[in-house]
């Protein structure tokens, strides 16, 4: 079975938020739009986003990390959120593994949004229906796209390409190595949610310099020293 | 979470309906093993059309929860696997219960089919309805529990003691608001009724006080380091990704000051339990027919806050992730 | 719901997809506009084009809302008559009526006093347009945002190694090992360099940021190393000083292509002292700015010329040539010049731990010396030796306002310039490296003129209005050495001001000092806020008036996109188009969006028609040229030469049959030249069927060691990039500046400074970087003002211009003080409490948060998030100007008096940069029964006519095709 996914570079996102209006600009026209916006030139401007960029602190100065956090629906292979609609209006695809909600069927009770632990659902205050990451359904599953372009907006859309999109149950997709062999980890695994977006820790590449390189033979330095005589007194002038 | 109007009254009105529901047929059931004094069939007809009203009241008040009420017939469809879908199904059960109960009493349908014992126990078609409607009710205050107490994510609610909570004070208030109705009209019930309502509070504040007592020592499963998988004892969030509110601030937090939190618990704490509790037994004493209905309505009110609370103090492990703007 | 799998994108309405290029930041990305029955229904990154592979940033994402905000003017507007200036209070009129009335007040200023027409642009794409146009019109006053942007870098590297950071050069991650970042946040090249560095970071490449945040790339570093604000001059000379010392420096490079090895005089007796000593028997090209007459002295042969065949010369030492002349080879001044500047000396004054800042000095030169790549590319130099390889030494740097917008900045890239020399990295892989047009000559050719007597009577300027003196005779001053622009750029004060000092503009001109001026014309600037240092005081002169009641400065003409700050001030306002609306040009002759491998310039092509009566502000200014009658713009019968910019952009050339116009693709008659042919009627065809993209890839043998590399030269001269073949040989030390100095010592003949700015000239132009304190810390008293405040550019927003962007502002509708907890902590302050921020010029109050990613000897928020209230079509009461605030309110446009009595620039004293780094604040709680909101407030800007209504209603659900429309 195919579960599709994305994984999250920790490494290298550097909270830039194109993968929040890329979404929104596509989402918003598209199959799950509109993406409502309350209050847009108002006091608090709020509205539908399906993915946002948060930014962490860790640790004390100076030993500070700063932590940029995409988080969009995780699209969990047991997701909670399911089962707790009374409408059937949330599901999970057979065929992909993707969560989504059919904003037809939902009458807007949120309960599903109470069963996320990772707070990615959001109500439409205008439509009163739930909504949320898609995955980008209406791009990944159009195949009059080019095969390139058949992937969320987020992914094609992220400078540092840290959002990498395919099938965790593939062992070979790029998804599935990475995680494997980035130590890929999923959120609040002890909820048992067994979500499928993964993320990639941070990792160092530190130097190590040891003495002896800092002398070396061809030290230009060697070239150079040269000494001029200026008069001054030596041993060469008081010894016999 | 935020305590939403829609749903605090939704539950304590029918939690009190079920309760009241409850008590007219343990009354029944009393009067026809000759326990208590019987009573006229107005009595439970009426005491059913309250009840009724209650639940209709509640039923209302959770279409406000509703982003799209229209559709609300489209809940009914996921009972295998939600529980606010089976309740959903139960509650027009029960309503339908009880309005079957009401008009039988009304109609004095209440012919028996049989007599059990030495004509000890009369069975007609409202103790039938009776018997039913208990069990939906129990149903039903476990279907509500159940929408909370099955969010595991909701450390607060995910215990027995939540359906413990909405059993005992449901009941207790239905109790509460029976022997209001029969000090109201006074008829002999106050006393059966109050002790009823006492027990069943003095129920209540064993599994509330328990609740509290465990959830003032909970330790929640996620925290930040859970949250965004960083091992490290200092994290600190600085933005939230945006800076006014969304849906994910305003539907998980109370925006409210632990003081006032503590406000209410003790406003409830007060309400719910010991001033009923006083008023019953002052009412017993001083025969008063005002005391139990003041008792009542106290004790409503202190469950209003009591449900507030209740939705105040559950901590969703989602507001790990909007707890700043920058 | 439709089955999505079923359903396709298509079936909701007609769709078109066109390519254009980004404007909603100064990077230029390649976007492909998809549009939905006339609405942009998605804007994604075009994966063909050089700069963003397809990839696109929050800025870009968010085009969309950039079309529909209310904040749109669509109709030119004039001041009511009786309306006071800055109230908005407008009328609508035609454009005809604009231009008329705009053309007649020019006709009258150009024919009587030129310069008192002065025209300044803000984050301005088309200076070529803009700065042509001021020369035609024959005023001196013109410039654009370079002076308060970036000039520092611009001049610091560019007189250093012909080439800079900023859009003219940058670190080559590809192959570089370690990368080290300077002050910078988010840059112009923002999806590039998001690009590289996740790329960078991939392939396991060590990446140190040296910044006193650590937010955005800084925060995926593997280390980060903060410092104390306007200290990085130490830092580097003492990283600088260890090089040397431990000898890890690239002694090869350094005497091939760098004045390391030159002698220079070394007598202080002499007024040569300080020059480098010239065989003037040498052969040299006529005119070259820096020939190749100069010495070496061979450790076998004593003084040969430089790059004498076989010679070996020496680095240090000093010598006594054959005349008797004491001379030292250049490196050995800078090694006596850093000699003092220890890594413990910088501990102190950067609060970096000595320790690492020798550990990073090995890591550099380590990775320099011993990481070295080869690539198999053969090249020949410019002394005819053949090369088999191109060979790098992988260290990497990037730097922007970080070291740029400080008073010493200039020196401080200086530093950092020669720091990447000695380890032997520009133009090589894995190093720093240009990009076309760059690298020009040490200083490039364009001089600006050179006095008063160029400013003439319905007559051109007589030179550019912008330059690169090399020596005081190039300096815009007149006999006294008074400044002759508005700006005082190219004087004494600010002699090597290359891109001007568009931030002295309003106070110079309300106070008349050096003139009053009748008209200031200001595009794309948003002076009256963000832009203007001293903001309160700049809104203040702005509507100054003097005791006949007139105003200071008479006329202001803003031509803008949006109702901006700047437009409640206007006079008069042209209201211009959204970049998806028009033509433009990113062209050579400006800031071209090249590539390291060669010359990348672009366009942009309407994708969707003009809003309202929007006119695309270069048509303006092309109708207003021929309106004046302006030579470049009419033709010999006085009428207009071109219909607008699109004839223009093809037929017009820099001198006729220079073969040099604003576009280099596709030239010739049939589109077979680049860089330089005839005209071609259809080149913006070609332009279209190319992404609106020209990318001309240079043979691999012309990439690299391009200032030495003599095919490449040879190239770039026939293809018009420069003027001379000749090496650009780096200066390490730079005798530009030595002649400025010792004008100033009075040590040579010809222009000197006036007494007054003697010793300012000799302190700061000397020719090896020093490190001295920011000139406004000097004048403030520390204690008083303990803290230094910083602004950051935030990912998702461009200066001023996304406030009215539905989305972009849900990501900052307002901002905080970033303040760390034990400061903050020590002044009773809470997270997120109110604060006072204070410096010598006044206060403001805003809202603290605490974070443990800033040095605790600074307070930093994002850039030009705060808003005026009402002010793009905001409610006032939007959290903008409610919560949000603006830290210009309290950096000064001046230095705070002195002794001296000047008014003194808040610049730096050789480039005339900005100083927005440099001010020094301090903190403290506000009173509780003060208001929740910050401070200053103003009173709300109002609706103008022909912007759509306001309040936009409580919901804005848009959906392309269908929005707006019933
Ligand atoms: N998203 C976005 N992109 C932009 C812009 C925008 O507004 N928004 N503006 C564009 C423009 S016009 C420009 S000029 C560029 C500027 O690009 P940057 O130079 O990256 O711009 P700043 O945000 O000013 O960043 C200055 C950085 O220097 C640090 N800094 C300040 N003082 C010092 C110091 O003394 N030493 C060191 N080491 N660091 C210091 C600050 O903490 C900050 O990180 O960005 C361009 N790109
Ligand atoms: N405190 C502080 N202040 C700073 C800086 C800082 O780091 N800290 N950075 C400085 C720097 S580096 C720069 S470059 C400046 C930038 O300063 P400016 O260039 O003056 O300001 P911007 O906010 O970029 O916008 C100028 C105006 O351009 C308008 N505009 C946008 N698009 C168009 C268009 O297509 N046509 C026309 N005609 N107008 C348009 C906008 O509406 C806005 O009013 O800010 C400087 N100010
Ligand atoms: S687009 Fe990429 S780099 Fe930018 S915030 Fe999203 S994941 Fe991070
Ligand atoms: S992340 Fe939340 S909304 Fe998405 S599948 Fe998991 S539980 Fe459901
Ligand atoms: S809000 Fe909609 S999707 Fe969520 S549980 Fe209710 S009906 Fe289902
Ligand atoms: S996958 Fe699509 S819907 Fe989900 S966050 Fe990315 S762009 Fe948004
Ligand atoms: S970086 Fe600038 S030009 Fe490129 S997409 Fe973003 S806003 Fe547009
Ligand atoms: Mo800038």
């Amino acid at each position: 079975m195919t579960q599709l996914a994305l994984v999250i570079d920790l490494n290298v996102c550097v909270g830039c938020h194109a993968c929040v209006t890329s979404c929104k600009q596509w989402n918003t026209s598209g199959w799950a739009g509109p993406m409502v916006d309350e209050n847009p030139y108002d006091a608090d401007p709020t509205g539908t986003f399906f993915n946002r960029v948060q930014t962490f602190e860790v640790g004390n100065y100076p030993q500070t990390e700063t932590v940029h956090f995409p988080k969009s629906c995780l699209h969990c292979e047991d997701p909670p959120c399911v089962p707790v609609c009374p409408t059937g209006a949330s599901y999970k695809r057979e065929d992909n593994g993707v969560v989504l909600v059919d904003y037809d069927k939902c009458i807007g009770c949120k309960y599903c949004s109470w069963a996320c632990p990772y707070g990615v659902r959001e109500l439409d205050e205008q439509q009163k229906v739930m909504k949320k990451c898609t995955l980008c359904i209406d791009r990944i599953t159009d195949q009059t796209l080019p095969e390139s372009e058949r992937k969320p907006a987020c992914v094609l859309a992220c400078p540092t390409s840290a959002r990498l999109y395919g099938d965790v149950h593939d062992p070979d997709s790029e998804v599935s190595v990475a995680i494997r062999e980035r130590g890929g980890y999923p959120l609040m695994p002890e909820w048992g949610t067994r979500p499928a977006n993964h993320y990639l820790p941070r990792r160092k590449t530190r130097m190590h310099i040891t003495e002896d390189e800092l002398q070396r033979a061809d030290n230009p330095l060697t070239k150079e020293d040269i000494t001029v005589y200026t008069g001054e007194e030596t041993l060469d002038d008081v010894t016999w | 979470m935020h305590p939403a109007f829609s749903v605090i009254f939704l539950t304590t009105l029918i939690g009190a309906a079920q309760g009241l529901f409850l008590a007219l047929f343990t009354g029944q059931l009393y009067a026809s093993i000759r326990l208590i004094e019987p009573q006229t069939d107005v009595f439970y007809a009426v005491g059913s059309a309250l009840a009724l009203g209650l639940l209709i009241a509640g039923l209302g008040a959770s279409f406000f929860h509703l982003g799209r009420p229209e559709r609300a017939w489209r809940a009914a469809t996921r009972w295998r696997t939600s529980w606010l879908s089976r309740e959903v199904i139960v509650l027009p059960m029960m309503m339908a219960v009880v309005f079957f109960y009401g008009l039988f009493h009304w109609l004095e349908w209440t012919d028996p089919f049989v007599v059990l014992g030495d004509d000890m126990l009369a069975i007609d078609a409202t103790f039938v309805i009776g018997a039913v409607g208990t069990l939906v009710a129990f149903a039903l205050y476990v279907c509500t529990a159940m929408i909370y107490a099955s969010v595991k994510f909701l450390e607060e609610w995910h215990s027995p003691y939540t359906v413990g909570n909405f059993i005992f004070l449901g009941a207790g208030s239905g109790f509460m608001l029976a022997a209001a109705y029969s000090a109201y009209i006074g008829n002999h019930l106050v006393g059966f009724y109050g002790t009823w309502a006492v027990i069943l509070t003095l129920l209540g504040l064993a599994t509330r006080g328990a609740t509290l007592v465990r959830n003032v020592g909970l330790r929640h499963k996620s925290n930040l380091q859970t949250a965004i998988g960083v091992r490290h004892r200092t994290i600190e969030q600085k933005s939230q990704g945006f800076t006014g509110s969304s849906f994910n601030t305003r539907e998980f937090f109370h925006h409210k000051s632990p003081e006032f939190l503590r406000l209410v618990r003790l406003a409830f704490l007060v309400l719910v339990f010991p001033v009923p509790i006083l008023l019953i037994a002052l009412a017993y004493v001083t025969q008063s027919a005002t005391l139990p209905i003041i008792a009542f309505v106290a004790q409503y009110l202190g469950l209003l806050a009591e449900r507030w609370y209740f939705f105040a103090e559950a901590r969703h492990p989602q507001n790990l992730y909007y707890q700043s703007v920058a | 719901m439709k089955d999505p799998v079923v359903h396709t994108d298509r079936e909701i309405g007609q769709t078109e997809v066109k390519e254009t290029t980004c404007y909603m930041c100064a990077c230029r990305c390649g976007i492909r506009v998809h549009l939905r029955d006339g609405q942009v229904r998605y804007i994604e990154g075009n994966p063909n084009h050089p700069l963003n592979h397809g990839v696109i940033c929050a800025k870009g994402s968010s085009g969309i809302m950039k079309q529909v905000s209310p904040a749109r003017l669509t109709k030119p507007l004039r001041r009511k008559a009786k309306a006071r200036r800055g109230e908005s209070q407008f009328e609508e009129i035609s454009w005809d009526e604009a231009m008329t009335l705009l053309a007649d007040r020019l006709k009258k200023l150009r024919a009587e006093d030129p310069k008192k027409f002065a025209l300044f642009t803000g984050r301005d794409q088309m200076q070529a347009l803009t700065g042509m146009f001021a020369k035609q019109f024959g005023t001196p006053n013109y410039a654009a945002h370079g002076g308060f942007c970036s000039v520092n870098m611009a001049a610091g590297m560019i007189y250093s190694i012909g080439g800079s950071f900023w859009e003219f050069g940058g670190p080559d991650l590809e192959h570089a090992k370690l990368f080290v970042m300077i002050g910078t946040a988010e840059d112009h090249h923002s999806n590039p360099l998001k690009i590289q560095i996740s790329k960078f970071k991939r392939r396991g490449g060590r990446f140190v940021s040296i910044n006193p945040v650590r937010s955005g790339y800084s925060a995926i570093a593997d280390e980060w190393v903060p410092i104390k604000p306007g200290t990085d001059g130490a830092l580097l000379l003492a990283l600088i000083h260890e090089i040397i010392k431990v000898g890890l420096f690239d002694r090869e490079f350094l005497i091939q292509y760098t004045n390391s090895a030159e002698l220079v005089i070394d007598d202080p007796q002499r007024d040569d002292h300080g020059m480098f000593y010239r065989d003037a028997s040498a052969e040299v090209t006529e005119g070259c700015t820096d020939p190749q007459n100069k010495l070496w002295w061979d450790r076998h042969k004593g003084q040969v010329l430089t790059h004498t065949e076989g010679a070996d010369p020496r680095l240090m030492g000093n010598y006594t040539l054959t005349d008797g002349t004491p001379v030292k080879p250049s490196f050995q001044l800078l090694k006596e010049r850093v000699e003092r500047y220890t890594p413990e000396w910088a501990e102190g004054i950067t609060g970096i731990p000595a320790e690492t800042i020798r550990r990073l000095a090995y890591e550099m030169g380590v990775t320099a010396r011993d990481q070295k790549i080869e690539l198999p590319i053969t090249w020949t130099d410019c002394w005819d030796k053949e090369h088999d390889t191109v060979t790098g030494n992988p260290v990497a740097f990037h730097a922007m306002r970080g070291l740029a917008a400080h008073s010493n900045g200039f020196q401080t890239i200086r530093s950092l310039s020669i720091l990447m020399t000695i380890l032997g990295t520009i133009d090589r892989p894995g190093g720093f490296r240009h990009r076309a047009p760059f690298p020009r000559p040490i200083p490039p050719c364009p001089k600006p003129p050179h006095g008063p007597e160029a400013v003439q009577p319905d007559t051109p300027l007589d030179g550019l209005p912008l330059g690169w003196p090399a020596k005081p005779e190039d300096l815009f001053v007149d006999d006294d050495g008074a400044p002759v622009r508005i700006d005082k750029a190219f004087s004494w004060e600010y002699p090597l001001s290359v891109h001007g000092l568009m931030h002295n503009v309003i106070t110079n001109a309300w106070r008349g000092d050096p003139y009053p001026i009748d008209t200031l014309f200001l595009f794309m600037a948003n002076m009256a806020w963000n832009s203007s240092m001293n903001t309160s005081e700049a809104r203040r002169m702005l509507t100054d008036t003097d005791e006949n009641g007139d105003y200071k400065i008479p006329f202001l003409v803003v031509v803008d996109t949006f109702s901006s700050e700047t437009v409640a001030f206007a006079d008069l306002v042209l209201p211009d188009t959204t970049y998806l609306e028009r033509h433009d040009v990113l062209s050579m002759l400006d800031r071209p969006i090249s590539e390291f491998d060669g010359p990348v310039d672009a366009v942009r092509m309407p994708v969707l028609p003009p809003k309202g009566e929007c006119r695309p502000f270069q048509d303006v200014i092309i109708e207003l040229g021929a309106r004046l009658g302006l030579p470049a713009f009419t033709k010999e019968d006085g009428s207009a030469k071109y219909r607008n910019y699109a004839d223009f952009i093809v037929n017009y050339e820099t001198s006729p049959g220079s073969g040099i116009g604003f576009l280099a693709g596709w030239r010739g008659e049939f589109g077979e030249k680049y860089l330089k042919g005839e005209p071609n009627p259809r080149q913006w065809e070609h332009y279209k069927a190319n992404g609106c993209v020209f990318h001309h890839e240079l043979p691999r043998s012309y990439q690299f060691m391009r200032n030495w590399n003599k095919g490449y030269l040879h190239w770039a001269r026939s293809h018009a990039l420069t003027r001379w073949a000749e090496p650009i040989t780096l200066h390490v030390y730079s005798e530009v500046l030595n002649r400025f100095r010792a004008a100033a010592q009075g040590r040579r003949p010809g222009r000197q400074p006036p007494e007054h700015l003697r010793k300012r000239v000799e302190t700061f132009f000397d020719p090896l970087p020093f490190y001295y304190e920011p000139l406004e810390t000097q004048r403030i008293d520390k204690n008083r003002y303990p803290l230094n405040a910083l602004t950051q550019r935030p990912m998702a927003m461009y200066h001023s211009w996304d406030s009215q962007n539905a989305w972009l502002r849900q990501i900052h509708s307002h901002n905080y003080l970033f303040v760390n907890p034990k400061v903050a902590v020590a002044q009773g302050i809470s997270d997120g409490d109110w604060i006072w921020v204070e410096s010598h010029l006044g206060r403001v109050k805003c809202m603290c948060r605490f974070s443990e990613a800033v040095e605790p000897g600074t307070v930093w928020t994002w850039n030009a998030i705060g808003k005026a209230a009402g002010a793009w079509a905001l409610s006032p009461n939007a959290d903008e100007s409610k919560k949000g605030f603006l830290l210009n309110h309290l950096i000064g446009e001046e230095l705070p008096p002195g002794d001296d009595g000047l008014h003194l620039s808040n610049s730096d004293p050789v480039t005339g940069q900005a100083a927005w780094f440099d001010v020094r604040v301090r903190i403290s709680k506000a009173d509780e029964q003060e208001p929740r909101m910050t401070e200053p407030q103003f009173a709300p800007m109002k609706p103008l006519p022909g912007q759509e209504g306001r309040p936009r209603g409580k919901w804005q659900a848009y959906v392309a095709g269908m929005f707006g429309r019933k």
